[in-house]
This record gives C-alpha cells, sequence and structure tokens, in this order.
C-alpha cells in the first residue's frame, strides 16, 4: 500500500530529513514516555499498540474491560511501509517503539532476521495453536517458537462489476487466457474502460500473481543461504501474460489506493479488481456509487478447471522486543486476536477474513449476504480460495527492499522504457546484490 | 600668583605626565585573559549549538561511514568501501544528472522570472507595489508539502482541473505525472514556490544600489531597460550569485517535492529519484544507514563542487 511519510518544509529542501528524523523522534520520545512509567506489574501496566485498522478502539476497550491492570495506548503510526519505516527506525535506534505492533505476514521474516520480535512461546502461544488454519500459523512460526499472532489473511479472487460485462455480453474470465480475450474485447467496445487495472507500486499482488502461477522466489536453506529465484519460470510466465495486455493497452496501470485509482473503481474505468479477501468490503467502503453492481468470482486460472489462489495481506500482532512488560504485552497481542467474541467482532465490524478455524467455519460468517454484490455470498469464494494457497510459500528476510525494488523497476516498465519480464531480472539483479551485500550466501 | 602656589600644581602636572604606577604582572594577565575569554563567551551559544547540531552529528556520520552493518555478520569496519561503491553505484550518478539536468533549466527560468519581478517593482511600473509583492511571496509561505499535494492534484491525469479543462475543450493536456513530464512539473512546483523566495532578496538588493546613479543615467538619457541592463544588474551581481549558489544547493538536495510525488505517482519517481531520496531510502526502508551516511558525504562533495565551480566561474566572467 502506499507510503507517504510527510517530512516537515521549510526552511529548504535540505532540512526535510532531518525533519523527518526528529518528527520520528518526537513521535518516538512520546511513546517512550508512556512505556517507561511503570516497572513492576504490581501497578497498573501501560501498553503502547500501533496498528492501522480502523476502529480498533473498540475491542481495545474490551481488552481493557478485562484487564483492568493494563492500559494500552492505541496509535495509527501510518500504514504498511509507513509504519515499518517509522517501527525499524525506533527499533534501530533503541527506543520508541511500541510494545505491540501490526506487522504484516510478508514482513515477518525481515524484523525476525533483525532480531526484534520476542518469541511469545514461553507465554502460551502455542496453546492456541490448533485454532489457527495451519498456513497463517506456519508464516509466523518457526518450530515451537512463536513471533506473531496472525490477525486476518488476504486469499485472492477477482471482482468485477456484472452490469459491464453483461452491457457488453462478455461472459465472466475462468482462466487467463479467457481474461485476455474479455479486456481486449472489452477495451475494443468502449476505449473508455479496461477490464482491469494493473497497478505498477504494488509489490503484494505482483508477488501473489506469481505466487499463484508457481513461482516461490526464495527459499532460506539456513540463516546465512538464501536462493533468491524472483525470475522463476512462474514469475516470467505471469510477466509475459501481462506484458501482452499491456502493450496492447488493454489494461490501464495506474498505481493504486491513489486517488485517481479511487476514481476508476467509481466512474466505471475498471471492469474488475484482482484483489484479495479483504478487497469486498474494502471496495463496498470505497465505490459506494456502484453498489449492486459488483460481484465476487475466483482468481482466473492457468489451466481450465484448476484450483489454485494466492495471499495478498494479512497482518499479525507481535511484541517488539523493546517492551519492558512481555507477559503483558503477548496477553495483549493473543487475547486481542483469540479472544472470541472480540475476534469475532472484526468480521462484522472491520470486516477481516479470519485466519481463525471456527470463525472460518461459522454460518453467520460463511453465509453472509452481501447487499454491495447483488445478495451474493462473498465469503464462500474467498473462503474457498483460502484452502488453495500453498502454504509452503516463503518470504525473504528483506522484503522491504523487494517491493521498494519492484516498484522502481515495474514502473519503468509501464512507462514503456522495459519489458515486465526486463523488470523481473532486474529486480532480481538488484535483490541478490543487496543480499550479498547483507551478508548472504546466494545458491541457485 | 606666588610660586609656592604653582608647586602642587606642576607637580600635579608632572605627575600626571609620569607614566602610571605598571600594574602588577597578575593584574594584567588578569585583564589579557579578560580579553581572550570574553569573545569565546558571546560566541559560546553558537559555537555551543554549532557543534552539538552540525559538527558531532557529521562526525558520527562519518564515523557510520566506514562501517557496514550486516544482516549477516552484524557491523563491521569496512574502510572506505561504502565510498568505493558510492563512486560507482548508478543509482546515485543517475539522481545527481537527473538534478544536474533540473537545475539547468529551472534555476535560470526561476532566478529569471524573480529578477524581472524585483526590477519591476523596483522601477515602481507596477501598481499595488505591496500587494504584488505579497502575492508573489506567498508561496514560499507555503509548506513544500503542502504545494507538493496540491500541484499533484492540479496534474491529476483523470480528474485534474487541467484534464478536465483539457476535456471539455476537446484536446488532451499532458500527463503530466508521466515520466516525460515529471522533471518539469517538480520544476514547476519549485519555481512556483520561490521564485518569490528569491525576488525578495534582490528587491532587497537593488534598493541598497544609490539613487543617484538612476537619476544621473536617467539625465543623462537612459531608458528605464538601459538603468536596468548597465547599473542596476550589474550592481547587484553579488545577489545574482548568492541566490544561485543557493538554488544549485537546493537543486541537488531535492527531497519534499519528489517524496510527496512517490504517493502520487510511485511508478515513475522510484526510490532513487533524486540523490538526496536515494539517501533517504537507503537509510530507511532499506536498512543501510553505513552506506547512507557514505552517500550523504558523497553528496556533500558534489554539492559544494558544484557550487565553488559556479562562483570560481561567475568570478572570473565579472574579471
Amino acid at each position: 500500500m502506499p507510503t507517504t511519510t510527510s517530512p516537515r518544509a521549510r526552511p529548504r529542501r535540505r532540512l526535510g530529513a532531518i525533519a523527518l528524523a526528529l518528527m520520528v523522534a518526537l513521535q518516538v520520545a512520546a511513546t517512550a514516555g508512556c512505556s517507561e512509567k511503570s516497572e513492576a506489574p504490581s501497578g497498573p501496566v501501560t501498553l503502547t499498540l500501533w496498528s492501522w485498522v480502523p476502529d480498533l478502539h473498540e475491542q481495545v476497550n474490551m481488552f481493557q474491560a478485562a484487564h483492568p491492570n493494563i492500559k494500552v495506548n492505541l496509535v495509527n503510526a501510518g500504514q504498511g511501509s509507513a509504519e515499518y519505516t517509522k517501527l525499524r527506525t525506533a527499533l534501530t535506534a533503541g527506543s520508541g517503539a511500541p510494545d505491540v505492533a501490526q506487522v504484516e505476514f510478508q514482513l515477518i521474516p525481515s524484523f525476525r532476521v533483525t532480531g526484534d520480535l520476542v518469541d511469545i512461546s514461553k507465554y502460551g502461544a502455542n496453546n492456541i495453536k490448533g485454532d489457527y488454519v495451519e498456513w497463517a500459523w506456519a508464516q509466523v512460526s518457526d518450530g515451537d517458537a512463536v513471533y506473531a499472532v496472525p490477525w486476518d489473511s488476504g486469499p485472492m479472487g477477482l471482482l468485477y462489476r456484472e452490469d459491464i460485462l453483461r452491457k457488453h455480453n462478455i461472459a465472466v474470465p475462468t482462466t487467463w487466457d479467457e481474461f485476455a480475450t474479455a479486456a481486449r474485447k472489452l477495451h475494443a467496445a468502449d476505449p473508455k474502460v479496461y477490464l482491469t487495472n494493473f497497478p505498477p507500486n504494488e509489490g503484494g499482488v505482483l508477488t501473489g500473481l506469481a505466487w499463484q502461477a508457481g513461482s516461490r522466489p526464495f527459499h532460506l536453506k539456513d540463516k546465512t543461504t538464501i536462493t533468491v529465484g524472483l525470475n522463476d519460470p512462474g514469475a516470467l510466465k505471469m510477466a509475459q501474460f501481462w506484458d501482452g495486455l499491456l502493450k496492447e493497452g488493454v489494461v490501464s496501470h495506474e498505481p493504486d489506493f491513489t486517488d485517481a485509482w479511487y476514481q476508476g473503481l467509481n466512474n466505471g474505468r475498471y471492469a474488475a479488481w484482482v484483489t484479495a479477501a479483504w478487497g469486498p468490503v474494502f471496495l463496498s467502503g470505497s465505490a459506494k456509487s456502484t453498489a449492486g453492481k459488483w460481484r465476487a468470482t475466483p482468481l482466473p486460472q492457468w489451466s481450465a478447471g484448476e484450483n489454485v489462489s494466492a495471499n495478498w495481506g494479512g497482518s499479525t500482532l507481535a511484541v517488539t522486543k523493546q517492551t519492558k512488560h512481555p507477559a503483558e504485552a503477548a496477553e495483549l497481542a493473543m487475547w486481542l486476536m483469540h479472544d472470541p467474541q472480540t475476534a469475532k467482532l472484526y468480521t462484522t465490524k472491520q470486516f477481516l477474513f479470519p485466519v481463525l478455524k471456527n470463525l472460518l467455519t461459522n454460518p453467520e460468517f460463511v453465509d453472509q449476504k452481501f447487499e454491495f454484490y447483488g445478495g451474493q455470498q462473498v465469503n464462500q469464494i474467498f473462503g474457498a480460495a483460502a484452502s488453495q494457497v500453498d502454504v509452503t510459500f516463503q518470504w525473504s528476510p528483506f522484503q522491504d527492499f523487494v517491493y521498494s525494488t519492484m516498484n522502481d523497476e515495474v514502473g519503468k516498465a509501464v512507462s514503456g522504457q522495459q519489458s515486465l519480464a526486463e523488470a523481473l531480472h532486474a529486480v532480481q539483479r538488484k535483490t541478490t546484490d543487496y543480499a550479498q551485500q547483507q551478508g548472504f550466501t546466494i545458491t541457485g | 600668583m606666588s610660586m609656592g602656589q604653582l608647586v602642587p600644581t606642576t607637580s600635579a602636572r608632572a605627575a600626571a605626565a609620569r607614566p602610571r604606577p605598571a600594574p602588577s604582572r597578575a593584574a594584567r594577565r588578569r585583564q589579557l585573559r579578560g580579553r581572550t575569554v570574553a569573545p569565546y563567551l558571546f560566541i559560546a551559544p553558537f559555537l555551543l549549538v554549532f557543534v552539538a547540531f552540525l559538527f558531532v552529528p557529521l562526525a558520527y556520520a562519518f564515523r557510520l561511514s566506514l562501517y557496514a552493518d550486516r544482516l549477516v555478520g552484524g557491523e563491521v569496519f569496512v574502510g572506505l568501501d561504502n565510498f568505493r561503491r558510492a563512486a560507482s553505484d548508478p543509482a546515485f550518478w543517475s539522481g545527481v544528472r537527473r538534478m544536474a539536468l533540473f537545475g539547468l533549466f529551472q534555476i535560470p527560468i526561476m532566478l529569471g522570472l524573480s529578477l524581472i519581478f524585483a526590477i519591476l517593482l523596483d522601477a515602481g511600473v507596477v501598481h499595488l507595489r505591496r500587494l504584488f509583492r505579497l502575492v508573489v511571496f506567498l508561496p514560499y509561505a507555503v509548506p513544500a508539502v503542502v504545494a507538493a499535494l496540491m500541484w499533484g492534484f492540479l496534474y491529476g491525469g483523470t480528474f485534474g482541473p487541467f484534464a478536465q479543462l483539457a476535456d471539455k475543450l476537446h484536446v488532451t493536456a499532458p500527463q503530466f505525472l508521466s515520466s516525460n513530464w515529471m522533471l518539469a512539473s517538480i520544476a514547476n512546483i519549485v519555481t512556483w514556490e520561490y521564485v518569490g523566495y528569491n525576488m525578495i532578496i534582490m528587491v532587497a538588493a537593488l534598493q541598497a544600489v544609490p539613487r543617484e546613479l538612476h537619476e544621473a543615467a536617467a539625465i543623462d538619457g537612459a531608458s528605464e531597460w538601459q538603468i536596468a541592463r548597465r547599473i542596476k544588474i550589474p550592481l547587484i551581481a553579488p545577489a545574482l550569485v548568492l541566490t544561485s549558489v543557493f538554488s544549485i544547493i537546493g537543486t541537488l538536495q531535492l527531497f519534499n517535492e519528489p517524496q510527496i510525488m512517490t504517493a502520487i505517482a510511485p511508478e515513475v519517481v522510484g526510490s532513487s529519484y533524486t540523490p538526496n531520496l536515494y539517501a533517504y531510502s537507503l537509510a530507511f526502508p532499506f536498512r543501510q544507514i553505513n552506506y547512507s551516511a557514505a552517500i550523504s558525504f558523497v553528496l556533500g562533495a558534489v554539492v559544494f563542487a558544484g557550487s565553488y565551480l559556479f562562483i570560481f566561474l561567475t568570478r572570473r566572467r565579472r574579471r
């Protein structure tokens, strides 16, 4: 998701970076003050929690009601990479990090490798292991060690404008071949409409699409030896497919989560959105004017009859090494994620896609009908996708570098300076260079 | 008047003429010390802040630049390795080249506009001088972040006012946020922000030019244009050099505007679009604080070289 760090401006531009650092430091100092107040668990303990999930204070209040001795200071430190940059800065600086922070699955190894996350298995994290879907738990644990508690996930699917496809007599694509045909036909019928938008800035989508095509870019043999294959056959198959559509000009290529992109979803410029399980509710809030016109369908397949999905997004709560109250912090993370009432509220209030087995099979969740999707039971589509995600997929321990480099290189690709396949080769080259500089041994 | 009366007077005068009894050596030393310590006490507040906020961070950054903190192996001393890498880092140098190209066009246009406005103001050609001065200067009071966000909206390809106007007139507006236009679009924001600031410096310099010179020239029959060209501009040359050097430094260190643009057009403005943005990306998202420190020093050297070259060239020309 987009990063916006807002450095202060005057006097002159050089101070921008300094001001930013200062701002972070101030924020850091402000939150540090809170966590330092109390030492002994006998008195009330104050914990700082960083998260960008909307309306989380409701669940936090439930936690505080159940734990009169723990006060929680909830801070929205930015979404995605904006938060990670601040978190990394505070962790590197040695003070100012929150006790508990929201971290997406793909970043867990990156924070783990620097020793910034507390192993919460000694606080009973393994007692709740059995309640989670297997792959989600696999992403946050390493043997018996547990580095975060899973929150939600993002098995991928396709949301499309039923009215637009019907108007142009286009069948809902079930394979990528059909998808390409539909894209050509739709754009020819109405040059102002694209079947979908290919976001050049979204490492998560690119990775998810490659994942579905069989790409397994990273494999850590041990702590210092890594295989890097960002341009493996699966990734290239995916890149060549989108290269074709981009070259023909039948899909658009605007960055996502920007004003122009929201407009595109609202005004029918995009007839479909390749998204994940958190997408349906997000869209119903962002494109209100199109209510009732959208439907959900599984991600198109590479071969007819297959059922393969991938994952984009999904978060966890992790306890940072700077906490002075690891037991209370672990309790906060586990309780917020696992308490039956609290966890259920995420699916009805924030509409996160659950990773708790009992919620995934709860009829209230599975059979819920969405007016925005013409009464469709959208969760059934994504629930099925959740079981079609390969659970062995691994992230690199420097995923923020990978996503940022993807953004640079794919950006050059959509502006015509290189093909998407060449972009992946460049990402591969830069990432192996980076891994070597970081001291890793690269193996084929 | 008796002689007797004179005696005390003369003796007093003699006493006055006689050199004062030499102060003791200790006293003199005390006095000297007072004289040497006092100036330092006066500049101490400045010196303290200078050392704490410029010298210490610089020294710390230099120390950082000699190490590498690796995910595998931790922190190791690498000597000048980071500088060697910076010297041949295409991401860094393409950013420097981009900013050089930017400055080559943007600085003359911006300072040219500032100079024209300053001369118009000074010549009293403009009505409502105060209002004019305020309006031109006002963008400088808008924080650069706000300015960049605002222009980012104006540039918007599907809903920006330029695009909508062009649509109404059945023409296509340029894609301001595309890779071909981005540099010019940022140059426009920067020009908008700093024309007024530079104009104020030039107006101040123009006001210091003695009025007699204009009057003499006017009496000799010089036109306003000739007065401006032959008298005013040569006399405010130091101010022009000053604003140019400020602009060169500012250009090479451009950060806010491209940083905001990464959110609006991430596919165009990447992590190394400008050298400063690259240093930031290295330090924060890429976890290479050490290499970032080295890049910052190299950028500092480039800024110094650029400014010095400019001063050197303009000095030779004036001679």
